[in-house]
């Protein structure tokens, strides 16, 4: 898999290497405004401002920074061991359950306020995050470790077995139906308005989460030893080993941090959409690896820009054309990406895309 | 390696080494053997039933190991050709276009159906235009992934199976021929479906499993000799060169639009006719039986018994669908919704299920029956880049 480039593309002509080189260039972006755009004209004309398409990319937003968290698991993992890692997306429900019994045995309800409400849920999140780390480290071990030296498709298939194991431990855990869970911070009331556009409790949470999150993330992979040892090895194992870094050691702290994102962003789910199920988790996956690949794997502010991308998306489609054809839309843009650039938005050239 | 799984590696070995005579007498033993089977059991016990879904999962994975196995194109939207297959027989084969000719239905060599209305083709015909359809969507689905490799392909034929389903779903509000026709019925399902109608014989009965057994077991058969005379042919050979290394064979000469376009064409079409078959069966086509869990069943299947492997193939999906069909009854009606339902014993099997997998995968990872090229490049490190990476724990 090293030479990456494509043979065909020597007997290309120069003119349509520049059209191409246009296309992946600006067509992306322009695919991406399409929807936006088109809805702003449409709202320009018929209401006269655009506080309705304000309000979709403001719940975009909020609902993109969820699957931004998550994305940032799968990206982590696969930017170092190339692996679609499918149990990521039940590791993030379980964090929803995590949480929700977790605060449920703190003792917190709807009556619940100020300090006591945001220290049990601080509490709560510390939890989620640590637990479903650990879920995610001892996923690897037991699952992937095995296999480094098996056939690259082995892994993908204990990913799908482990991914439904879980699953059952979900429906174990809280029954196979929609559980409603305590709407404890008042997801929907209104903290303020800007321009006519309300924002949320939710929203607030979900910026106010994601966004240290995120910061400290960055700094802990660009400034640290570790960070380093994780660019490292997801660049080149074996000459990270033969330079001492210790290649296990570094993988295992990538499942921990993609696991503990995805607690995080277990824990916002619950309090955002106020209803949790034992299947969350497998359409959140598949979203949130859309969101990574979109943004361009193994790029982590490729993750977060993919899934707010990828969160506007999904509200304008689910408000303007209805829910049940939001994931065609956000499949088809995900071959348009594909098609027109596949390295993603903020990716480099891999050795698989090229 | 246990000293189990080094029997099975000797027996295979064994098996290769006998003289061919003697194969082909066990061969034929062991077919005589599968006809003679349903005779063991009641026309309509819940087994032959079990082996009908069997044999018809054999087809599918037998398709798609052409594209993953041979070509090395891992492709995660093989539920799409099902679809297209369910779907084909439930235009041509059902009541669903009622209002065609004028409420007195079409009919092309389908006397059972009488004078029902909708479109009743033949069944042969059905599987004709389901392989076609499957065929045409398969390299529809596989010209955007042309320029892409490895996991980038599985993404792309991801997203085609779930928009495929999306469709599948929401098709009741489609209309491309007029408000008459719908594209699919979406969760409610089209049903009924026609039962097998061949020349000569009489009507397939839904009661009497027998002939539909003997059906799947000539389909397996038949897609059996096509994958083993397409594996030695010339294409099947620029498949395997293409999966061992893209750069080196297209240096080689071999043309990768037009091998990787067929790869995906050929395994399409053995979906849509498994999946045509597998609707007359159910007699249904509901838009729940296309889930993504579907895809990753079949190829859990072929990775199972050894990607690349026909016989490793068939062994995985055999025993695969039998875990399913004793352990989880009702992953084919949609596995969140079925086992949402309701707490049972069966709720746990989706969990032993996936625990199966995993064990099975670590303890031997390279399948069940692996192809004798790939044991090979594992026990003997000849060309090592299926692996993960390099560096040893």
């Amino acid at each position: 898999m090293e030479a990456a480039s494509v043979p065909a593309r020597t007997t290309r002509t120069a003119s349509l290497d520049a059209a191409r080189r246009l296309v992946s260039h600006y067509g992306l972006i322009a695919v991406l405004m399409i929807l936006p755009v088109a809805y702003g004209i449409h709202d320009l004309r018929v209401d006269g401002d655009l506080s309705r398409l304000g309000e979709n990319l403001k719940d975009g937003v909020s609902n993109g920074a969820i699957w931004a968290l998550v994305a940032i698991g799968y990206t982590l993992v696969y930017g170092i061991i190339e692996l679609i890692n499918f149990a990521h997306g039940e590791v993030f429900m379980l964090g929803s359950f995590v949480s929700f019994s977790f605060w449920s045995a703190l003792g917190l309800t709807l009556a619940s306020k100020g300090a006591g409400l945001l220290f049990g849920l601080l509490l709560t999140l510390i939890v989620a995050m640590v637990a479903c780390g650990g879920l995610n480290v001892m996923i690897e071990r037991v699952a992937y470790r095995p296999l480094r030296n098996a056939p690259k498709l082995a892994p993908l298939i204990t990913a799908v077995g482990f991914s439904f194991i879980l699953q059952n431990v979900g429906l174990e855990w809280l029954g196979g139906s929609q559980r409603g869970v305590d709407d404890l911070i008042k997801a929907q009331n209104d903290l303020f308005t800007i321009g006519g556009v309300h924002i949320t409790h939710a929203d607030v949470l979900a910026v106010a989460v994601t966004v240290p999150l995120v910061a400290l993330l960055a700094w802990f992979v660009t400034r640290t030893r570790l960070g380093k040892a994780m660019r490292a090895t997801a660049q080149d194992p074996e000459a990270a080993r033969l330079m001492g870094v210790n290649v296990d050691t570094t993988i295992s702290l990538t499942f921990l941090i993609g696991g503990m994102m995805a607690g995080a962003a277990g824990l916002i789910y619950a309090l955002y959409q106020t209803t949790i199920w034992f299947f969350q988790g497998f359409q959140a996956g598949l979203i949130a690896f859309t969101a990574a690949v979109m943004g361009g794997i193994g790029n982590i502010q490729g993750a977060v820009l993919g899934g707010l991308i990828i969160g506007c998306i999904q509200q304008i489609s689910d408000n303007r054309i209805g829910g049940e054809w939001t994931p065609a839309i956000v499949f088809a843009y995900l071959v348009l990406i594909m098609v027109f650039k596949p390295q993603g938005l903020l990716g480099e050239e891999t050795r698989e895309a090229g | 390696m246990s000293s189990a799984a080094a029997t099975w590696r000797g027996l295979g070995d064994r098996i290769r080494e006998l003289p061919r005579p003697v194969v082909w007498a066990i061969g034929a033993a062991v077919l005589v053997l599968l006809i003679l089977l349903p005779f063991a059991y009641q026309p309509a016990s819940g087994f032959i039933d079990d082996c009908v879904t069997a044999l018809a999962y054999v087809v599918m994975a037998l398709g798609l190991n052409i594209v993953v196995g041979f070509a090395g194109l891992l492709d995660l939207g093989y539920v799409a050709f099902y679809a297209i297959g369910a779907y084909v027989i439930g235009w041509y084969g059902s009541g669903f276009f009622a209002a065609i000719a004028g409420g007195k239905g079409l009919h092309v060599w389908a006397e059972s159906a009488g004078a029902l209305p909708g479109i009743h083709f033949n069944f042969l015909i059905v599987l004709v235009v389901a392989a076609v359809y499957a065929a045409l969507a398969g390299m529809i689905i596989g010209l955007p992934t042309l320029r892409l490799r490895g996991d980038y392909i599985a993404i792309v034929t991801l997203a085609f199976g779930e928009i495929t389903r999306v469709f599948a779903i929401n098709g009741a509000d489609i209309h491309p021929f007029g408000k008459d026709y719908p594209l699919t019925l979406g969760r409610q399902g089209i049903t009924p479906i026609d039962p097998i109608d061949l020349p000569f014989v009489k009507q397939f009965d839904p009661l009497n499993l027998r002939p539909w057994y003997w059906f799947a077991l000539a389909m397996v058969l038949v897609v059996l000799f096509v994958n083993f005379r397409l594996r030695d042919s010339r294409l099947g050979r620029a498949w395997i060169a293409l999966r061992e290394d893209e750069v080196a064979a297209a240096s080689m000469g071999v043309p990768l639009v037009k091998t990787k376009l067929k790869a995906y064409a050929t395994g399409a079409a053995f979906g849509g006719m498994s999946g045509a078959f597998l609707a007359s069966y159910l007699n249904t086509v509901n838009a729940d039986q296309f889930e993504f869990s579907f895809s990753i069943f079949v190829l859990a299947m072929i990775i199972l018994g050894g990607l690349g492997s026909i016989w490793g193939v068939v062994l995985g999906a055999v025993a695969l669908s039998f875990i399913n069909s004793r352990l989880i009854p009702d992953v084919l009606n949609g596995v969140p919704h079925k086992v949402g339902l309701n707490f049972d014993l069966t709720e746990l099997s989706f969990g032993i299920f996936g625990f199966l997998l995993v064990i099975m995968m670590v303890l031997r990872p390279e399948g069940l029956l692996p192809e004798r090229r790939r044991q090979i490049e594992l026990t003997e490190g000849v060309g090592g880049d299926e692996t993960l990476y390099e560096a040893r724990a």
